[in-house]
């Protein structure tokens, strides 16, 4: 058994249109021993847990609890919904599979920190998700999970549903306060930071739909068994996109600390046709691409950190033989040259010359020179970006400079 | 206080300083681009990242606060080569053909590029060229040079409160553009240039007016006379290499009688022209319950916007022209018949330190003949400058003379009306004789000086308590339009200058102002009214002569004619 289902236990057996279908199969359990919690002490479970965050950049989500609960007056929780990120769908199958387990974690979070709004910013092209996620506020608003005084516990807490222009740098912190707020989606100068100054400056907590998935889990059987689950750095479990060409595509839950290998090719079933792997990329269009050799890596954020990306959304596409390192690169810089909100200049700018320079080697007229400048430029773009995408965005570039080096050499022109 | 190192130096600063704050208070030298000192914080152009121990991620010194221990480089080879990186980035997609631009030897970008030894390209350039947005008379924007720094945004939205100018599209394609079309227009602009002054390339300019000044100078049919604004004297230093804050009034009238200009005249004339115009305006309105309170309309930014945004309150704005446009229509009435020339013989410069009076100058009521303009061409402090630098005049030695007659005589009251606060302080000078029929011995209304955005003063007039205001910038300005609207202004009068600082800083001053270099333009404007010998506009025997020989008394049936006008809602 590789597989271990925390998340994904209830997909399939529950109907995701009945709140009480959720409740019979253990829903809203979390909260009702939450409420029974003095805030801080939920607090102190997810700490315990040693929980983090399962958005892309595994920051440790009781830091940021936290610090949203030693803010006063108004405050917003936010479930970033966006998941812009290509060859990832896990976010979509949770609200359409348990949409209650996540409206559960923004209560217990609001309950904890004191939040009395709430608002889940689902991307645009997830019509289906946007309808059960609002059925599914209405019928938590009914049984009195969510509105005025709550449980008797004398707190409000209410939930929105909002949806973007599906665009990518929206699921980026700021940019989606901005997008909130009705702004188009450009990141802004840090600090302050969202649990500071948020949407309409009031203080923000963001944490993304399988973070929020995780909290009911945690309370339920308490933080520190939670974390026996995982490795040392990363506890708990992982919901899986694999895509590419492999021949069991699609979402899987396992363990922090399995190998990329079993998940391939003991989940996935291995590569179509028996092909070989040519590459593996990690995370999305922002993670880093590594060769056949590094597999049995293990899923780990502290591994993961190597590549300074958001490779912790999970998302894992194979790519095999047919394909050339630079037919990959390409459609990623593209992806990217469109994506950035023109903000700030390294990447507002620098993708459109990655490009341009990606297309010398494809066309074989790069120079070693032009390998120079381009491993400048990407150390460049990733080192001075003001947002997340920027600072993210050349991790395929540089992975592939280190581990399929020989491709770049392969198309220098002498 | 936080101890830190910056380049193995020790520094000690305030919590809560940014890097490149404290780095400044040091003499380090950071270089940025889109940093402004007044505007809001950006750290859009990633330029000033410096390297702390410890950390992979550059950061930029101007966002990121010093804290206790940290270790900070500014120069590292990782730290030059990004700089270098992104200068080189910015300069591929900008138009750099640095010698047909306006801004060559004064661009930010270009002495950065400099600065960081960048001789060469190493990306090919990607300027996709559009074209120039040039239909009005006053601004000129070309997005080819734009390199989206965001200061104009933010002087026009924050500064102004007008919100012109905003980010369009995305990505690569953004644009910084009006946000209600692709072209500045009067129906939404009030060319204050203050987008133009916090450019730090040459994307937003003004018109450069200067050609049809040395063909008029060049004509010999032609009489012309110029006239100088208060604030220009002041700053113009500035532009030839002095110290802010320098007073160089004879030096200017010197430097334009080189230039070849027959006459050589001061605005500050019609200043004090205006105060007794607007004077008798207010004490009528008062004593005969005309509207109140009362707005100054020296300023044709402010007459813009109320026009635009605040029809509703039109009539409370004085009648009296701007002092710039008061001297034109004398110019080619009194001052023609006087040295029996025809009007159209004359053509009337103004040195402004103001884009807007170039709208100003052009608007039909300013004609009074109906046909031809009073005031044919203004020029910006910046603009008289690249005609002083044409002529290689060194400005610095140059002898020092009088301006011309019959204008010749000004007085301190009128030279205070480049500062904010200045031209109700030599209102208030004229009425209180006035109305009180008693000498007023404080002449120093010190509560409505200095760059407080709103100040207020109460007077006695007439044995009764009259509040007055002050506000300087559109933000500020919008703020008593709000109140004057809803019927809740607790004023009598009111003073509106559109630029932060009033006209000392204007659209079209010397580069570089900041809060600063505007403190020190104000003291200089306080120190030339000290040393005045006359310090009221009514005690000023020219203006005496003028009513007794030509316009018989302020607000006369002449003087409507003549200096008064009138105001229009503009559609949007
Ligand atoms: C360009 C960009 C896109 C992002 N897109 C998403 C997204 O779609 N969903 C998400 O949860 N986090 C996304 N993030 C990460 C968020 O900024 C943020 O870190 C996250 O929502 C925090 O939640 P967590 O702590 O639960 O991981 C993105 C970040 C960047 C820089
Ligand atoms: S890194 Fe890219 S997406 Fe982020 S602020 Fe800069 S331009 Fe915008
Ligand atoms: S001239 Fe003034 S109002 Fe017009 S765009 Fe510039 S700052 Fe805004
Ligand atoms: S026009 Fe000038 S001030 Fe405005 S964004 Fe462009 S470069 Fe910056």
């Amino acid at each position: 058994m590789i597989q271990m289902k925390l998340i994904s236990k209830r997909f399939g057996s529950i109907n995701p249109l009945s709140i009480d279908s959720y409740m019979n199969a253990d829903g809203y359990k979390g909260l009702e021993k939450a409420l029974k919690m003095h805030p801080n002490k939920i607090i102190d479970e997810l700490e315990k847990s040693r929980i983090r965050g399962r958005g892309g950049a595994g920051f440790p989500a009781h830091t940021k609890v936290r610090a949203l609960s030693k803010q006063s007056g108004d405050k917003y929780i936010v479930c970033n919904a966006d998941e812009g990120e290509p060859g990832n769908f896990k976010d979509r199958s949770i609200m359409e599979n348990d949409p209650h387990a996540i409206i559960e974690g923004m209560i217990i979070l609001a309950y904890a920190t004191g939040a009395s709004k709430g608002i889940i910013y689902i991307r645009g092209e997830y019509q289906n998700a946007i309808m059960i996620m609002k059925a599914s506020i209405k019928a938590a608003e009914e049984k009195g999970l969510i509105g005025e005084n709550i449980q008797n516990k004398s707190f409000d807490f209410k939930i929105e549903v909002r949806s973007g222009a599906g665009s990518y740098v929206c699921g980026e912190e700021f940019s989606l306060i901005e997008s909130i707020e009705g702004k188009p989606g450009r990141s802004r100068t840090k600090p302050p930071y969202p649990t500071e100054k948020g949407i309409h400056n009031l203080p923000t907590l963001i944490n993304n739909v399988e973070t929020f998935a995780n909290f009911s889990h945690i309370i339920l059987m308490g933080g520190d068994e939670f974390a026996k689950i995982g490795t040392k750095s990363s506890t708990g479990t992982k919901l899986i996109s694999l895509s590419g060409n492999v021949k069991n595509k699609g979402l899987y839950e396992v363990p922090f600390g399995t190998s990329i290998r079993d998940v391939i090719f003991k989940l996935g079933k291995g590569v179509k046709n028996n092909r070989k792997i040519k590459m593996v990329q990690l995370g999305g269009a922002a993670g880093p691409i590594i060769p056949e050799y590094m597999l049995d890596m293990s899923i780990d954020f502290d591994r993961f950190e190597n590549f300074d990306s958001k490779t912790g959304t999970g998302a894992i596409i194979v790519i095999d033989d047919r394909f050339d390192l630079f037919d990959i690169l390409l459609i990623n810089m593209k992806f990217f040259v469109n994506q950035s909100c023109g903000k700030c200049a390294p990447c507002r700018e620098g993708h459109v010359q990655i490009v341009n320079l990606l297309n010398k080697f494809i066309n074989h007229r790069a120079t070693e020179k032009d390998l120079m400048s381009l491993e400048n430029l990407a150390n460049v773009i990733q080192q001075t970006s003001l947002c997340g995408l920027g600072q993210s965005s050349m991790t395929s570039i540089i992975s592939s400079l280190r581990y399929f080096r020989d491709d770049y050499f392969s198309k220098v022109r002498y | 206080m936080i101890n830190f190192k910056i380049n193995n130096i020790d520094i000690a600063c305030e919590e809560n300083t940014t890097i490149l704050a404290a780095a400044r208070q040091h003499n380090i030298d950071i270089p940025t681009l889109c940093n402004y000192p007044d505007l809001e914080i950006k750290s859009e152009c990633r330029v000033c990242v410096v390297e702390i121990d410890g950390r992979k991620k550059l950061f930029t010194s101007c966002s990121t606060i010093a804290t206790e221990g940290m270790i900070i480089n500014t120069n590292s080879p990782k730290v030059l080569n990004a700089r270098k990186t992104i200068i080189e980035l910015i300069l591929a997609n900008h138009d750099a053909s640095c010698t047909a631009c306006p801004k060559n030897l004064n661009c930010e970008l270009q002495s950065l590029a400099n600065k960081l030894g960048i001789d060469d390209n190493r990306f090919p350039t990607v300027l996709e060229v559009k074209p120039l947005d040039n239909k009005n008379p006053v601004l000129i924007r070309n997005i080819n040079r734009c390199i989206k720094c965001g200061r104009c945004i933010d002087v026009c939205k924050n500064v102004q409160s007008m919100s012109v100018l905003d980010v369009m599209g995305r990505s690569k394609d953004i644009e910084i553009t009006p946000a209600y079309g692709k072209f500045l227009s009067d129906e939404y602009c009030v060319y204050c240039g203050q987008c133009a002054s916090v450019c730090p390339v040459g994307a937003i300019i003004e018109k450069d007016d200067t050609d049809p000044v040395w063909e008029a100078i060049n004509n010999p049919h032609l009489h012309v006379v110029v006239q100088v604004a208060p604030a220009v004297r002041v700053s113009l230093g500035e532009e030839m290499g002095m110290e802010a804050g320098s007073i160089v009034t004879g030096k200017v009238v010197a430097a334009l009688k080189y230039l070849g200009f027959d006459a050589v005249y001061d605005t500050d004339f019609t200043a004090d022209l205006t105060i007794l115009e607007e004077g008798t305006e207010l004490i009528t309105r008062v004593t005969t319950g005309g509207t109140l309170p009362m707005m100054t309309s020296c300023c044709p930014g402010w007459i813009s916007f109320a026009e635009q945004r605040y029809p509703e309150i039109l009539d409370h704005l004085s009648t009296c022209k701007s002092p710039q446009q008061m001297f034109g229509a004398l110019a080619k009435s009194y001052y023609a018949e006087k040295m029996e020339l025809k009007p159209k013989d004359i053509f009337v410069v103004s040195i402004m330190p103001c884009t807007a009076k170039k709208y100003e100058s052009q608007r039909v009521e300013m004609r009074i003949d109906n046909v031809n303009p009073d005031v044919d061409v203004v020029l910006t402090t910046r603009e008289l400058s690249k005609m002083i630098k044409q002529m290689g005049i060194n400005f610095e030695s140059i002898e020092e003379v009088p301006f011309d007659k019959p204008f010749g005589i000004t007085t301190g009251a009128a030279a205070i009306f480049g500062a904010t606060g200045g031209v109700m302080e030599a209102a208030l000078r004229t009425v209180y004789e006035i109305v009180n029929k008693e000498e007023l011995t404080n002449l120093d209304f010190k509560s409505v000086r200095g760059l407080e955005g709103l100040k207020e003063a109460e007077v006695e007039l007439g044995g009764q308590k009259v509040k007055v205001a002050v506000a300087h910038t559109l933000e500020n300005a919008k703020l008593m339009c709000e109140q004057v609207k809803a019927g809740t202004s607790p004023y009598t009068f009111i003073e509106v200058m559109c630029c932060p600082g009033g006209c000392i800083g204007g659209g079209g001053q010397p580069y570089g102002t900041t809060k600063e270099v505007r403190q020190k333009r104000i003291d200089a404007i306080y120190s030339v009214d000290e040393n005045m010998e006359i310090r009221k506009s009514h005690k000023n025997p020219d203006i005496l002569a003028l009513y007794e020989d030509y316009l018989e008394k302020p607000n006369s049936h002449k003087a409507h004619h003549l200096l008064h006008t009138y105001y229009h809602a503009r559609k949007k």
